[in-house]
């Protein structure tokens, strides 16, 4: 189901509980549940394998049923490209199923298909993934499908003529008809001045407009090699096996010397942002974003270790359920808000935001729901967290791990993207007892130190008569 | 709880719209081979009820349904959506805030759903002994004794109205309801799932209490059991259940009437409705099947070529990878408890509108014509019954099929048997349905996107604007 494989703004996954991490300074019952939890659950270690030419290889068993997801992982992404190419990686993404030097294009599809595989790809800031769930018995045919593409797509010009015009159509449905979607993009284009999560995954659309089949080869050339690559397989499969076929159908590739990544870090604001967006829509809307460091920082040792998991907990004080803050004070309580959310992106290769979004009640001013926000910004910073708040945040972290590992393709794609972003999916195991020793006065700590007017960017979504006709070209 | 990356994008999307229930029993349909053990028994107050024991986690997936969706509103439009969304708002002396403590201290999912046919409340717990107690009894409280408080109502009401104006910034929306309502004249399933404003603002606490007191009744309903519990432990919930059901003099209650049998339509029709996009949004279908249907498994099959399968089907290849006409092109039968939806949908850029149509009706009318191929055919069979094992791979998935079978009376091993009927329907059959079933002289078709100068409509019954409903 592609609902579920996507991995939209609201979509939450959680983490794999480990038996090895257990924080015995807790008073919690979280922390009765966790070791509970652990008697039932017998740990499955993550296999990992490096081959020669430098491709990563995960295996992951889960036998609940006879199925496997098979995943490779690519660095690149939108914040691997420049001003003037944004959208590339996307745009090369969709180039990945035409034909190879072995087949035709459309060939590929109907291999797949044959196999009884789903199959689809996604494209991100930080990386480019491609994925096949299939009966476990027909693994490896994938693998030779992901093999081959890995370096041997060809590349149409006519072929890339039709399919950017698809993914201008897919810009024109997910972005220039959609004024939420038009305003994240520009908010997140003012948020960041010089980081590259300014641009927007899909492309601007002038420089769809000027991309062209080499832009695409050049960068499938540069990027697609076994030593900028995860293989990820989780399921119903014996992980030295896999192993053996990894080697079997990606060995035989060289590594390839990798461009140098600029590190491009953000420079710091310097007080608060505002901008207004005028178009046709019915509902006006507000997003917020304050900069924070992401886990990422924390491991590199530039924000000490516990920061991020104590912000991951503030976002959730506020917005991780209905009987969290916005639910239980903007949405009902004071009913300023038809909704609200809020989420700590925390998780990728860049520092990114902590992002409240919300839409007015009905006959509530935008100003209004913004003071509102702000104001359970500063009881956070005034007031310590209750502990019946902590403890449901916790409870809700230790029972969501059990739930995600129902979808192993969620576990797929957490495992990817962990190794991806360099977090490394050993992370997977530090995430609950992270979570678990969050104290009340750290979250104060995070509040006053990163939910400033300094860090803060506002848009605000002013609704235009729809009968106006859109500004287009 | 971890957010990966905001924004992302697939490289191929095959169903743009969340048809909330309606969609998901579309997907739940695609199955075949054996399928997980389903237990069935009914409870001393009537209470239906399938259960699967899947032992690996520690967790339980319960969804309570009922005949009880937007077809069964009446006059009171959206109150099947209403009813739902007010039982967690106040309950057994609780209110809104202290039951989603209830819930979420003990790490709990409570939602509630409402489709055309069906609405359903679901739980999802840890089955630790004290997780599952306390997650059960709250829940028990939600679905025995709401109290659909007058305050919360009247909040609830306010963004059921955002919801509207929501959909009418959407032209995907506004497509979606000018097809119904134009598929389903004068039938429930054409009438708007989430009421219109008038409907809204005339519903009282009255009316949904009534509404929740006549259709959530043991005998209009079931539940789904699925997780890490044993058939004695189902046993007793389902019954503490079922007697929750029984209180406001609920008894073992009745089933809901019959859905008024859906006609086809009389004529082609074609609807243009001016939206202020860079695409244009286009359905074109009719009704389509009922499950139980006989013609289900060959309409199954055929659909997969012409637009169920992605990017090897007819539709994908003709309108995106050949022309690059649209991100996303499909077709699919929705099966409901009468005469579902056949559509078929596509986006693209408003200058390209005719020609996207024209080229969908031809594959239409191509594949009508000749029917698939042997080779596709076979094709098609492979990928069905080699994604089998698929289906039902998760807790998830399993408590969804088996609602499916449950709402729908389909026989116990429809999973089971799936695979060897796909196997088994021929060539002959596909194309003998898709003749009988497909008029293509009297599709409907939905056009959203465009200025209202050249968006005619050739139907009296056309909308004038996009704000109609």
């Amino acid at each position: 189901m592609i609902r579920s494989l996507s991995l939209a703004t609201n979509n939450r996954v959680s983490f794999l509980l480990s038996t090895l991490f257990l924080i015995s300074a807790l008073s919690f019952s979280a922390n009765a549940t966790d070791t509970e939890l652990n008697k039932k659950n017998n740990k499955i270690p993550v296999h990992e394998y490096d081959l020669e030419n430098g491709l990563k290889v995960l295996v992951k068993q889960d036998k609940r049923a006879p199925i496997a997801v098979i995943q490779v992982w690519y660095k690149v992404g939108t914040s691997y490209e420049h001003e003037g190419i944004t959208g590339l990686s996307h745009a090369l993404e969709h180039m990945m199923f035409k034909g190879t030097k072995t087949r035709k294009s459309g060939e590929f599809e109907r291999l797949v298909s044959a196999i009884g595989a789903r199959n689809n790809a996604f494209t991100s800031q930080d990386y480019t993934a491609y994925y096949e769930v299939l009966a476990s018995d027909k693994l490896e045919e994938a693998m030779e499908i992901e093999a081959d593409r890995m370096r041997n797509v060809i590349f149409d010009p006519k072929e890339f003529e039709k399919e950017i015009e698809v993914v201008k159509e897919e810009r024109r449905w997910r972005t220039d008809d959609k004024p939420a979607s038009l305003t994240r993009e520009q908010f997140n284009a003012v948020a960041f001045l010089n980081s590259p999560y300014r641009a927007p995954v899909i492309g601007w659309m002038v420089d769809l407009e000027e991309m062209t089949v080499d832009d695409a080869k050049i960068w499938y050339k540069k990027w697609y090699t076994p030593n900028n690559a995860t293989l990820v397989v989780v399921g119903d499969v014996e992980p030295d096996a896999v192993h053996e076929m990894a080697k079997k159908y990606f060995g035989a590739y060289k590594s390839n010397p990798l461009p140098v990544v600029k590190t491009r870090t953000e420079v710091e604001q310097k007080g608060i942002r505002n901008i207004t967006l005028k178009l046709p829509a019915k509902l006006p809307s507000l997003r917020m974003g304050y900069k924070t460091p992401a886990m990422i920082s924390a491991k590199k040792g530039k924000v000490p270790e516990w920061e991020p998991y104590a912000l991951e907990v503030l976002a959730n004080i506020l917005d991780g359920g209905d009987s969290a803050r916005f639910a239980k004070n903007l949405i009902r309580g004071k009913e300023v808000a038809a909704g609200a959310n809020s989420g700590y992106y925390g998780y990728g290769r860049l520092d990114n935001l902590l992002i409240i979004s919300g839409t007015p009640a009905k006959g509530v001013s935008t100003q209004k729901l913004k003071e509102s926000i702000l104001e359970e910004i500063e009881t956070l910073k005034s007031e310590l967290v209750s502990e019946a708040e902590l403890k449901r945040v916790k409870a809700q972290v230790i029972a969501g791990e059990v739930f995600e590992r129902d979808s192993i393709q969620h576990m797929a794609t957490l495992l990817g993207s962990l190794e991806t972003v360099g977090l490394g999916h050993k992370y997977i195991d530090q995430y609950v007892p992270g979570v678990l020793a969050v104290t009340a006065q750290q979250i104060q700590d995070v509040a006053k130190k990163y939910l400033i007017e300094n860090h803060l960017t506002v848009a605000e979504l002013i609704p235009l008569p729809l009968g106006e006709k859109q500004e287009k070209k | 709880m971890i957010k990966l990356n905001q924004q992302q994008s697939n490289s191929l999307l095959k169903r743009p719209f969340a048809f909330s229930i309606a969609i998901l029993f579309l997907l739940f349909s695609q199955i075949s081979q054996a399928g997980p053990k389903i237990e069935n028994w009914i409870t001393s107050s009537g209470l239906r009820v399938y259960f699967v024991n899947v032992p690996e986690l520690p967790m339980l997936d319960l969804r309570l349904s009922f005949a009880a969706g937007s077809a069964y509103d009446g006059d009171k439009l959206g109150i099947s959506g209403m009813t739902t969304s007010m039982l967690n708002k106040g309950a057994a002396g609780l209110n809104a805030d202290q039951i989603a403590e209830n819930f979420e201290s003990v790490g709990a999912n409570f939602s509630a759903n409402s489709g055309r046919d069906a609405i359903s409340i679901s739980l999802r717990t840890l089955t630790l002994d004290e997780q599952i107690q306390k997650g059960m009894e709250n829940w028990l409280k939600v679905i025995e004794k709401p109290e659909f408080p007058e305050a919360d109502f009247k909040r609830l009401k306010k963004q059921a109205l955002i919801g509207l104006q929501a959909e009418k910034q959407n032209p995907g929306s506004i497509a979606s309801k000018v097809f119904y309502k134009n598929l389903y004249p004068n039938h429930p399933y054409g009438e708007p799932q989430n009421g219109t404003e008038e409907s809204i603002n005339a519903m009282t606490t009255d009316d949904l209490k009534a509404f929740f007191k006549r259709y959530f009744v043991n005998k209009n309903g079931q539940i789904a059991l699925v997780g890490s519990i044993d058939r004695k432990q189902a046993e007793a919930i389902a019954e503490k259940v079922s007697k929750a059901l029984t209180s406001n003099d609920r008894g073992e209650g009745e089933k809901a009437a019959p859905i008024p049998e859906v006609k086809p339509l009389t004529e082609a029709k074609t609807i243009r409705v001016p939206f202020p996009s860079s695409q244009a949004h286009i359905f074109i279908g009719q009704p389509g099947n009922k499950r139980g249907d006989k013609d289900y498994y060959s309409l199954y099959l055929g659909n997969h070529e012409l637009g169920g399968s992605g990017f090897t089907s007819r539709l994908m290849k003709e309108i995106r990878v050949k022309r690059g006409l649209s991100y996303s092109v499909y077709s699919y039968f929705i099966p409901m408890k009468e005469f579902g939806p056949f559509m078929l949908g596509l986006q693209t850029k408003l200058s390209q509108t005719d020609e996207a149509i024209k080229v969908a009706r031809e594959v239409l009318e191509t594949f009508q014509k000749e029917g698939p191929s042997e080779d596709n055919l076979k094709a098609s069979k492979l990928n069905i019954t080699g994604g089998f094992p698929l289906r039902t791979a998760s807790n998830d998935d399993i408590v969804g099929y088996i609602d499916v079978i449950g709402m729908y009376d389909l026989p116990l091993d429809y999973l089971d048997t799936f695979t060897n009927i796909i196997n088994d329907t021929s060539r002959e059959q596909v194309i003998d349905a898709f003749k009988r079933r497909v008029d293509l002289d009297k599709l409907l078709t939905v056009i959203v996107g465009g200025e209202a100068d050249v968006a005619k409509s050739d139907s009296a019954n056309g909308e004038k604007k996009e704000s109609t409903n």
